[in-house]
């Protein structure tokens, strides 16, 4: 009885691993999920943060060609701290999400979490994101939530600057 | 001593307008600087050549966009309803076709034909006028009265996708309001559009 038991937990188990390794195996093919925001959800997301020492949301979209070259910086930091967290914010049309957003990051391989934000009054809550904002993509906030500070930059980041200003921040 | 302080407040101020590079754009209030640039058809376009307008429409914007194709049948609609009453209706494109191609005169030229542009579509080749505007980004869009003073500042209106669902057309209650004789209400906004693509120093 124990021996047709273990047969059959091993095989459940086997099952389970194998439903593992599928879910991983898609996931690395299909790219990560995209959230899709409006700005509250947005706010909330800035004041409450993701858990990280240090937080970066980048502002961009697919068709934002200065967005497109610096994302490869932003993906390094990401990638390369522990304690360093990259929020990607799309302004790509939410009906672009499949034929535009998706496919990019899967070519470029993103690891840093992405959400689209779909709204189009966009005066009633740029103000509330930065007012140091003017509306204009790239846009950066980094935020340091060991003590709360927080930095804004309207540009597209060169690595080096990038890669100094994290190293400040995180000596 | 004096002298030295004020020759200490003197480079510290110059350090920080050179930092910030802004201080020097005008506000709503503020006189609009006028501009001498070439239109798509050849000819060198002025506010001074529409003397006597009871309002003016500037509107920086380009070829590459989204932001600028998604709102251009707005301009477009602009300038027939204003246009006719003696109120020019002027968009320009500031980038720098060197680091964005398809913001050259030549596409200029042809996207305006293409797409029937009936307002004059106006190269900064030295990007002088979106400096003196204030211009971050495309479309960015001002509203003058007869006085050339800047009276809004800000987006076309609140619907880049729909022009039927915007339901705040900030330029044209601005242009309104204006004509009145009335204070703007909104006098700036905020949109989400692409940075101009400045000449690297």
């Amino acid at each position: 009885m124990t021996f047709f038991l273990s047969i059959i937990n091993t095989e459940t188990k086997m099952k389970k691993i194998c439903v593992f390794l599928l879910i991983l195996i898609v996931s690395d093919v299909r790219g990560q999920d995209v959230e899709v925001i409006r700005y509250q959800k947005l706010l909330e997301i800035l004041e409450n943060g993701q858990g990280s020492d240090i937080e970066v949301y980048n502002f961009w979209a697919t068709w934002c060609r200065p967005c497109v070259k610096e994302i490869p910086y932003f993906e390094e930091i990401n990638n390369r701290y522990e304690n360093v967290d990259v929020i990607l914010i799309s302004f790509d049309d939410v009906e672009k999400l499949e034929s535009r957003v998706k496919p990019f990051i899967r070519n470029k391989k993103l690891k840093s979490r992405v959400y689209l934000i779909d709204e189009t009054d966009y005066n009633a809550f740029i103000d509330k994101v930065d007012s140091q904002w003017s509306g204009a993509i790239p846009a950066t906030i980094i935020i340091d939530r060991r003590n709360g500070k927080r930095f804004f930059y309207e540009k597209e980041f060169e690595r080096e600057e990038l890669m100094e200003l994290i190293k400040q921040l995180n000596p | 001593m004096k002298s030295i302080n004020l020759l200490l407040i003197a480079i510290i101020s110059f350090a920080m307008l050179s930092l910030t590079g802004r201080s020097a754009e005008p506000d709503v209030g503020q006189k609009a600087s006028d501009f001498n640039l070439k239109n798509v058809d050849g000819k060198m376009i002025s506010l001074s050549d529409f003397k006597g307008a009871p309002a003016y429409v500037v509107i920086f914007t380009c070829n590459s966009c989204p932001y600028a194709k998604d709102w251009e049948d707005r301009i477009i609609d602009l300038h027939a309803k204003y246009a006719s009453r003696g109120i020019p209706v002027l968009a320009i494109n500031p980038n720098d076709p060197s680091i964005s191609g398809d913001d050259s005169f030549e596409k200029m030229v042809e996207i305006s034909k293409k797409q029937n542009y009936t307002f004059p579509y106006l190269f900064d080749q030295q990007q002088t006028a979106a400096r003196a505007y204030g211009a971050t980004r495309t479309p960015h869009a001002y509203v003058l009265d007869k006085n050339m003073v800047i009276r809004y500042i800000g987006a076309i209106d609140n619907n880049h996708k729909n022009a039927k669902a915007a339901d705040k057309k900030y330029v044209e209650e601005a242009v309104e309001a204006i004509l009145q004789n009335k204070e703007v209400k909104t006098k700036s906004t905020k949109a989400i559009g692409c940075t101009i693509k400045w000449t690297k120093s």
